[in-house]
């Protein structure tokens, strides 16, 4: 059997990626997709610790399946927002996208 | 006697008419309006004046006159005895004063038809002489001490309002924002004796204030002092201060010779015959707390007096615009009022002087608004204040003429016109009460009579000047009003006004002192014949005379100086010296601290406000930083 370390050290690359992502990148698309990598690794840790430590419960499967569910809406309002801006500003790059400070 | 209230009201309501509705009304409906509504007003007073004296309203069964409640309501309640009320008090001198205010007021609403038609403004200058009757009205028939203070401010209100009215002319302006300050200057002191007196008395009732010889004000006031002086010392000297800055008494008398730039029919009415007499009212009025509670006070307000009307008297004679030379006379004659009241006694006929007072006021009221009306009607056919510009005109103005003569004759003390009673009685009252006061108000006689005769032969005599040429008769809406007060100025003397008004009540019998009054008669024609002499032909005598006096007659020509004196106060003194500072310290202290405050709080928010730059990158970037911060140190601390 896989050790659980393997799956969290997965996972902690994952959210690490993500993470780097998020910051670095300057198309929206590319920061979403960075956005989704994150939530993966959560959910795997979920279903990882659900696994290993209780596997009598599902409360981590079930938890880990409802991410999945939030993060396909959160997906979709994202896309909508990005295609919205892109309409206004006819760009999607993050560093000219600045009027949330006024 | 529950009608005297609209004599007060008509005028209020017609203040509210011309003043909101004077732009739809056009100027002759509003003159025609106001004039009608004092004439009603006039009316009722007469009507008062009869029931009062005649018809046996106002006389008590012992003979003597009562006092009246016309009509009382409860305005300001303070505690159970302290309270404001609003009210009509019915009294000799008050229901005088109403029948003097309403005539004048009269008189002055139909002459200024002729003298200020065309002006801009007309509907708005109505406006304000209603207003200033009704103030004056509910002055003289105030009920207690608080509602004269009232009036007493809204009549130095619309004083302002008035001198101002030609308010595009900076003169003008500054005239009426120097009586404005002056007498309010002076009405600080009103205020603070009004306060002393009702603190120590518990009532601002006039009749509670006086009944019974001022039994009330003696007895509560006695005892207490501060600085050497009783605390009703200081209550009615502080009340007599403001009395003197609205009846002009040196060194107050500064704003009155300014206020002439006013309309002149504005000042025959009220820097004449009217306001300025509110402060020998107010004095006549407590006129029993002053003689029992403070009779040094009484002494005060009689050398006061005395010195003005000689001070008053010597500028009068070397000013060269005519309205001035009235203004001077006014404060000169106010000044005789205030000496009479200060000399005066109580009972029967040690009570002279107040009668005397109060005769004076009455008959000056006319001559003297007469004398301005006359100058008025000079001003509109010349167009010139100044005499130079003057000069002859006695054929080309016959009824002004002959009208001026006549006040001209009564003001100096000339029998039988209604000035030599009056001066007469006030000058015998003062033999009887201090014979300094009675040697300089015998001078001030003379003087008097001088300065108005010259005043007198410079229009009418003399050379005529080149304006003087083109001169015509005022209309006839100008010359009724004069030929009334002339008329009026003539008989009022031969009223027996002992018989009516009198410090007690009481009416007594009081004959001419003759002995007095062939003094005054004396000293009155040799002023006359002095002036004749020097100014009824053109020659070079005044002005010989005038290089030989030198300095003395510059200072008189700059009144003596006082005005400079008081501009050195201002300006110099309080000012530099005390307002700079505080300015200073306002400035730079104060101001100081919360500049500062504010100064700090900006430069924080420019130091950090870049932080917020609107890149949602750069905010997750903290976030995280942040969390991984915490993180650590609550792992490892």
């Amino acid at each position: 059997m896989i050790p659980m370390e393997h799956y969290l050290i997965v996972s902690s690359i994952m959210f690490f990626v993500g993470l780097y992502g998020f910051l670095s990148r300057k198309n929206l698309l590319a920061i979403l997709i960075s956005i989704e990598l994150i939530l993966n690794s959560v959910e795997i840790n979920f279903s990882v610790f659900n696994r290993y430590l209780f596997p009598e419960h599902m409360e981590g499967m079930f938890f880990s399946l409802f991410g999945i569910a939030i993060s396909a809406a959160e997906t979709a309002v994202a896309i909508a927002i990005i295609i919205n801006v892109y309409r206004v500003t006819q760009e999607i790059d993050v560093r000219h996208i600045d009027k949330m400070k006024y | 006697m529950e009608f005297t209230i609209y004599i007060i009201l008509v005028p209020m309501l017609l203040f509210f008419v011309l003043a909101l509705g004077g732009r739809w009304l056009g100027p002759r409906t509003a003159g025609i309006i106001g004039t009608a509504g004092m004439g009603a007003a006039a009316l009722l007073s007469y009507i008062a004046v009869y029931k009062y004296f005649f018809a046996g309203a106002g006389i008590g069964p012992d003979g003597n006159y009562l006092t009246v409640t016309g009509f009382n309501a409860q305005w300001l309640r303070l505690t159970d005895s302290l309270h404001i009320d609003m009210g009509v008090l019915l009294d000799p001198i008050s229901v005088m004063m109403l029948a003097v205010v309403t005539t004048v007021s009269l008189m002055v609403h139909i002459y200024s038809f002729g003298y200020m038609k065309g002006e801009r403004g007309f509907q708005r200058y109505y406006a304000f002489l209603s207003l200033f009757s009704f103030s004056m009205l509910g002055l003289v028939v105030a009920t207690n001490i608080f509602q004269m203070y009232i009036f007493w401010e809204l009549v130095g209100a619309s004083s302002y309002l008035l001198i101002g009215f030609y308010y595009t002319r900076p003169a003008a302006v500054a005239a009426s924002k120097k009586a404005f300050i002056v007498t309010r200057f002076a009405d600080f002191g009103f205020l603070i004796g009004i306060l002393i007196l009702s603190y120590c008395t518990k009532t601002f009732d006039f009749g509670a204030i006086t009944a019974d010889n001022a039994s009330l004000a003696v007895r509560t006031m006695e005892g207490s002092s501060f600085l050497g002086l009783s605390s009703a010392t200081w209550a009615m000297l502080l009340i007599f201060m403001g009395g003197a800055g609205k009846s002009a008494m040196f060194p107050l008398h500064i704003w009155l010779p300014d206020a002439m730039e006013g309309p002149t029919p504005v000042s025959a009415l009220i820097h004449a015959a009217t306001m300025v007499v509110a402060g020998v009212y107010l004095v006549a009025r407590m006129f029993p707390v002053y003689l029992f509670a403070a009779p040094q006070v009484l002494t005060v307000i009689g050398y006061v007096g005395a010195f003005t009307a000689l001070f008053a008297a010597i500028i009068a004679m070397v000013q060269t615009d005519i309205k001035r030379v009235l203004a001077f006379s006014t404060i000169s004659q106010i000044a005789y009022m205030m000496v009479a009241l200060g000399v005066s006694g109580m009972g029967g006929h040690a009570g002279e002087g107040y009668t005397a007072s109060m005769f004076h006021l009455f008959t000056h009221a006319f001559f003297k608004a007469l004398l301005f009306l006359g100058a008025g009607a000079v001003i509109h056919a010349v167009h010139s204040n100044e005499m130079e510009h003057m000069g002859g005109l006695r054929k080309r103005m016959p009824v002004t003429h002959i009208t001026f003569l006549v006040a001209c004759l009564a003001i100096a003390g000339i029998p039988p016109l209604s000035g030599f009673f009056s001066k007469d009685e006030i000058l015998s009252a003062a033999m009887e009460g201090d014979k300094v006061l009675f040697a300089v108000l015998w001078i001030v006689a003379g003087i008097t009579a001088f300065y108005m005769f010259r005043l007198y032969f410079r229009i009418f005599w003399g050379r005529e000047s080149e304006t003087a040429r083109h001169a015509h008769e005022a209309p006839a809406v100008m010359l009724v009003p004069l030929a009334v007060l002339a008329l009026l100025t003539c008989v009022t003397g031969f009223i027996p006004f002992s018989r009516f008004i009198s410090p007690d009540n009481a009416p007594y019998a009081l004959g001419i002192n003759w002995g007095v009054a062939g003094a005054s008669i004396a000293i009155g024609i040799a002023g006359i014949a002095l002036a004749a002499w020097l100014y009824m032909r053109d020659s070079e005598r005044p002005q010989r005379i005038a290089a030989r006096m030198g300095g003395f007659y510059k200072a008189a020509k700059r009144r003596l100086y006082i005005d400079d004196a008081w501009a050195f106060l201002t300006k110099n003194i309080i000012f530099r010296r005390i307002c700079a500072p505080i300015a200073w310290f306002d400035r730079h202290v104060i101001d100081g601290t919360w500049c500062g405050i504010a100064n700090v709080t900006q430069r924080t928010s420019e130091a950090i406000k870049g932080i917020q730059n609107g890149r949602v990158q750069a905010y997750a970037l903290l976030f995280i930083i942040s969390v991984l911060l915490i993180t650590i140190i609550t792992l490892f601390i």
